[in-house]
């Protein structure tokens, strides 16, 4: 049923959509470049449906369990017999519903910047990029190797940066490219070491060969926690690394600081790549060598676990403060990856204790339907006013019915109210931390209601608040005419929407687990009454604040100055990291090593051509340019070589 | 000092040859470096001829090589003169001490 | 003391002494004049092997032919009567010395050299033998020098007039300090240049 040219085929139009309109389409068929893309995605998209289908319910079960398949794989680059890298395409419960999360919200994002990017000077241009980061992001989730998933995972990064800097004019969207393409990096080189430290000592670099020796008790096992470094097994010092990649990636704390300034590329750009797919690479990550981490090495989960937590808690903060629209959705999308990765964190592997990895798929499933929904939302408001800041929004409800709709079911989702898809993904999440870990629940139950306020905040910001006044002074109220968004973007909205409502009701545990068996998840209402309480209290409290213009939101703030002032600095991590690269790295290692290259390197060559110079120039004498004397040097040469040649030579 | 042998003709040879080269390295003048030259080469022409007197009377391989050299100071002295008048032209003198623009 | 001796030294001195004051005179054209009498010396010295041809050809090119070319340069770049530049003094000690550290070390070498001598029959030097052996085409024949022979005579001669000839300058081109009593490739100068080659063939 697996037909392989047709999964080949998932990745490779997006890739030859790119690579046609790159070479061909920007020059010849500027304005068709969109349909032309959106077109190659919808085939992808149905392909993807199609495997995915036929992977879940006709060929992926033998017996009780999903199986990894691998459908095609053929060798690249060949090292040494034991070693090589491999191109393959592995086939198993989390890359096939990444498939499907990907090619549908690339789908989706493609059919909206028909609308929203219309008119654009660079249209073709972006859609070719599109191309190439949907291309990469499928080559990622379907990696059969691990330097397979490092290629296409630094792809992702490259299609992310020329993305963020698509209005490559703006001084802060080129800041921010680089801020993100350099800060990624610096994780990408963690992960970078961790491949080889893992892949060293299990003599391997295949997915399933490595999580086979380092999961059951084999030599390769044995070597590599015997190696240790710092009171560390080589093993938790590998995991960790790989998970540093994937922090940088999935922006987790401290390494989130790209992904606020990120949000300077195009909306649709943010919602794809910086909300539903790129981000979620570190938990696929993860997710893709739980096995490892959760039989062989749990530190490494703890460590995962809390920066998860950490990052979720601090980021939902942040957020609350923050009044750019897209920034805010930024750091719910750090803070919701927060709640991923600690979900992977509080699992372990198999049966009952795998719910925190099924609860994690779950919400990245979830969150990349909702979250897409609220930045395509916001897209529009911004369509709309022409301004990402929430002084310039307000009483738009009105003014745009569809877009206020959705994004209301959207908010309602991520908050987690019933019956919408976040209720359900973040209750599996929060059961699987309560069964396992109490502090980490109570950080859980916490952020989630600080996401409650924080989204109606926004919400009611937006749509409620103050009557809307066009900003547009000189040409008053121009935007109305406008009119609420075309209906290539409409209809991704209410796309999504429909299924943000529905998408709870998918009996995950059925399918994808740690261990690929069944997983019956239990629906305790008595649970849900404390998060679904909490959650309902930030939404009255943010009605209250935010419904009616009032005083009330500023006298809160100044009531807890100190928290608020650090909270709307992003408690001044990046001016943190300004400092250690500005001060101390620049001062203390930067200044030395040019002082070195200037003096001693650059000294060292200089001091070779001053001797060559000097030399030459003591002897340019001799190039007198007198053929005289030239003779006379070569006459006194043959005599000298008829002595040395006669005499010294026999 | 009997009879005149081939130790002769080779110091006669000889002596020529050097004095085309104190010739050629102290004459400043293009023409008369040219005439050293001839000199020189008239020196190893004697040695040629006088091998082939001396020691190979079967063969006239020597009488060859001085004809081909003959020929050959011919083609070079007609050459250096050409040279010589257009260097003359251009800096109006053939003194060898002025013509040295090509250095460093 | 026979006659044969007697007439190799003055042949030996001629040579030698002409030689001597060609490199050492300072009026240019005794100089070539001393030169001719060296060659001809040379030239004397070849029929006083028993090789009239080598003699002949001695007498035609060198005395015949690149003298003369050499006394007509200097009748185009030398006003008569004026002496030449002494040489420097300390060059020409150094070359004095060099020359003559290089004659005595050579003679030495000579002196010490054993020379075998051929014992087989002599071939006759004449002119139809030098000819035929140099035009054969068999082991021992001279044909493919020879030719090269020529075609280097040829270029020679091309590169001779490339390199004296007068370049047309356009009118307007010309500077004004130019072209006053500037040598000027005529049909004579070439003419004398081609004639050497044609004497050399």
């Amino acid at each position: 049923m697996l037909s392989t040219s047709l999964i080949i085929l998932i990745p490779l139009l997006p890739l030859l959509t790119f690579v046609l309109i790159a070479l061909a389409g920007r020059k010849y068929f500027p304005s068709l470049c969109g349909i032309l893309g959106t077109l190659s995605l919808l085939t992808s998209f149905l392909l993807a449906a199609t495997v995915a289908y036929d992977y879940f319910f006709v060929v992926g079960k033998v017996g009780e369990v999903y199986q990894q398949i691998i459908p095609f794989k053929m060798t690249w680059l060949q090292f040494t017999p034991n070693v090589a890298i491999d191109m393959g395409i592995l086939l198993d419960p989390i890359s096939v519903m990444m498939l499907v999360v990907v090619t549908l919200i690339s789908l989706m994002v493609h059919f909206y910047s028909l609308g929203y990017m219309k008119g654009e000077e660079r249209y073709a241009t972006y859609y070719s990029f599109l191309g190439l980061f949907t291309f990469s992001m499928l080559g990622l989730v379907m990696s059969s190797n691990i330097f397979q998933i490092y290629i296409f995972w630094e792809l992702v990064g490259v299609s992310s940066y020329l993305l963020i800097g698509y209005y490559f004019d703006k001084p802060s969207a080129v800041a921010a490219s680089k801020k993100a393409f350099i800060v990624t990096r610096f994780a990408d080189l963690g992960f970078l070491v961790g491949i080889l430290v893992l892949s060293y000592y299990a003599g391997t670099l295949d997915f399933q060969t490595l999580i086979t020796r380092l999961t059951t008790p084999t030599d390769q096992l044995h070597s590599i926690m015997a190696a240790s470094f710092l009171g560390c097994s080589a093993l938790t010092w590998g995991l960790v690394l790989v998970f540093i990649g994937g922090a940088g990636k999935s922006a987790m704390f401290p390494l989130h600081i790209w992904l606020p300034d990120a949000m300077e590329g195009p909306t649709p750009v943010s919602a794809l790549i910086h909300a539903a797919t790129m981000v979620v690479a570190g938990v696929f990550l993860v997710a893709r060598l739980f096995p490892v981490y959760s039989i062989s090495c749990p530190t490494a989960l703890d460590i995962v676990m809390w920066v998860g937590a950490s990052s979720s808690f601090i980021a939902a903060i942040i957020a609350c403060t923050q009044t750019d629209i897209k920034r805010v959705l930024a750091y719910s999308t750090m803070s919701q990856i927060g709640y991923m990765m600690f979900a992977l964190g509080v699992s372990r592997y198999g049966g009952e204790n795998g719910l925190g990895y099924m609860a994690s798929m779950f919400h990245l499933f979830t969150h990349a339907m909702f979250k897409a929904l609220l930045f395509l939302g916001a897209g529009a408001v911004i369509h709309y006013v022409h301004s990402n800041e929430m002084k310039d929004m307000g009483g738009l409800r009105k003014l745009m019915p569809v877009t206020h709709l959705t994004f209301l079911i959207a908010c309602l989702a991520i908050a987690g109210i019933p019956p919408f898809a976040g209720f359900f993904s973040k209750e599996e999440i929060l059961q699987a931390a309560f069964n396992s870990n109490k502090a980490i629940f109570g950080i859980a139950i916490l952020t989630a209601a600080i996401t409650a306020f924080y989204m109606f905040r926004l919400y009611f910001n937006i749509f409620w608040n103050k009557e809307y006044h066009a900003h547009g002074d000189s040409h008053g109220g121009h935007d109305a005419h406008y009119g609420e968004a075309p209906f290539t973007m409409k209809f991704p909205l209410l796309f999504l929407a429909l299924l943000s409502i529905v998408a709870g009701f998918i009996p995950f545990g059925k399918f994808v687990t740690s261990d690929g068996k069944f997983l019956l998840t239990e629906f305790h209402p008595t649970f849900s009454i404390a998060p679904v309480l909490l959650a309902s209290l930030g939404i009255v409290i943010a009605w209250s604040f935010y419904k009616k213009e009032s005083a009330a939101p500023q006298k809160m703030a100044d009531g807890m100055s100190g928290l608020y002032r650090g909270a709307y600095h992003k408690f001044y991590i990046d001016e943190i990291y300004l400092f250690i690269t500005k001060k101390v790295v620049f001062n203390l290692i930067g200044r030395p090593a040019a002082w070195i290259d200037r003096n001693i390197v650059d000294g060292f060559m200089n001091l070779l051509a001053d001797v060559t110079g000097k030399i030459s120039f003591l002897i340019k004498g001799l190039q007198s340019g007198k053929v005289q004397n030239y003779a006379a040097y070569f006459f006194a040469g043959v005599l000298g070589f008829v002595l040395v040649f006669i005499y010294l030579w026999t | 000092m009997n009879d005149i042998g081939l130790l002769h003709f080779l110091f006669v040879s000889c002596a020529l040859f050097f004095i085309g080269v104190y010739g050629f390295l102290t004459r400043r003048n293009l023409i008369t470096m040219l005439m050293s030259v001839e000199l020189i080469l008239n020196s190893v022409n004697i040695n040629f001829v006088a091998f082939n007197k001396y020691l190979y009377v079967d063969k006239l391989d020597g009488l060859f090589f001085t004809i081909f050299i003959i020929t050959i100071a011919a083609a070079e002295a007609a050459v250096a003169i050409a040279i010589i008048i257009n260097l003359y032209r251009n800096h109006k003198t053939i003194d060898v001490e002025e013509a040295d623009s090509m250095k460093f | 003391m026979s006659a044969s001796i007697i007439i190799f030294y003055i042949l030996a001195a001629t040579i030698i002494g002409g030689a001597i004051m060609a490199v050492t005179s300072l009026k240019i054209f005794r100089s070539a004049v001393f030169l001719l009498f060296s060659l001809i010396g040379i030239a004397g010295l070849y029929f006083y092997m028993d090789y009239e041809f080598i003699g002949a050809v001695q007498v035609v090119v060198y005395v015949g032919g690149i003298v003369v070319l050499i006394i007509f340069s200097i009748f185009l770049t030398h006003g008569s009567g004026e002496d030449m530049k002494r040489p420097h003094l300390l060059r020409a000690a150094f070359s004095a010395l060099a020359a003559i550290f290089g004659c005595m070390l050579t003679m030495y070498f000579i002196m010490n050299q054993i020379f075998v001598v051929s014992n087989k029959a002599a071939v006759e030097p004449n002119a139809g033998n030098i000819g035929a052996q140099m035009l054969s085409t068999t082991e021992h024949g001279y044909i493919l020098p020879f030719e090269v022979v020529s075609m280097l005579l040829l270029a020679a001669m091309i590169g001779c007039i490339v390199i004296a000839i007068k370049v047309k300058v356009p009118a307007h081109e010309i500077l004004p300090e130019k072209g006053e009593d500037e040598l000027i490739a005529t049909p004579d100068n070439l003419k004398i240049e081609g004639a050497a080659g044609n004497e050399a063939l």
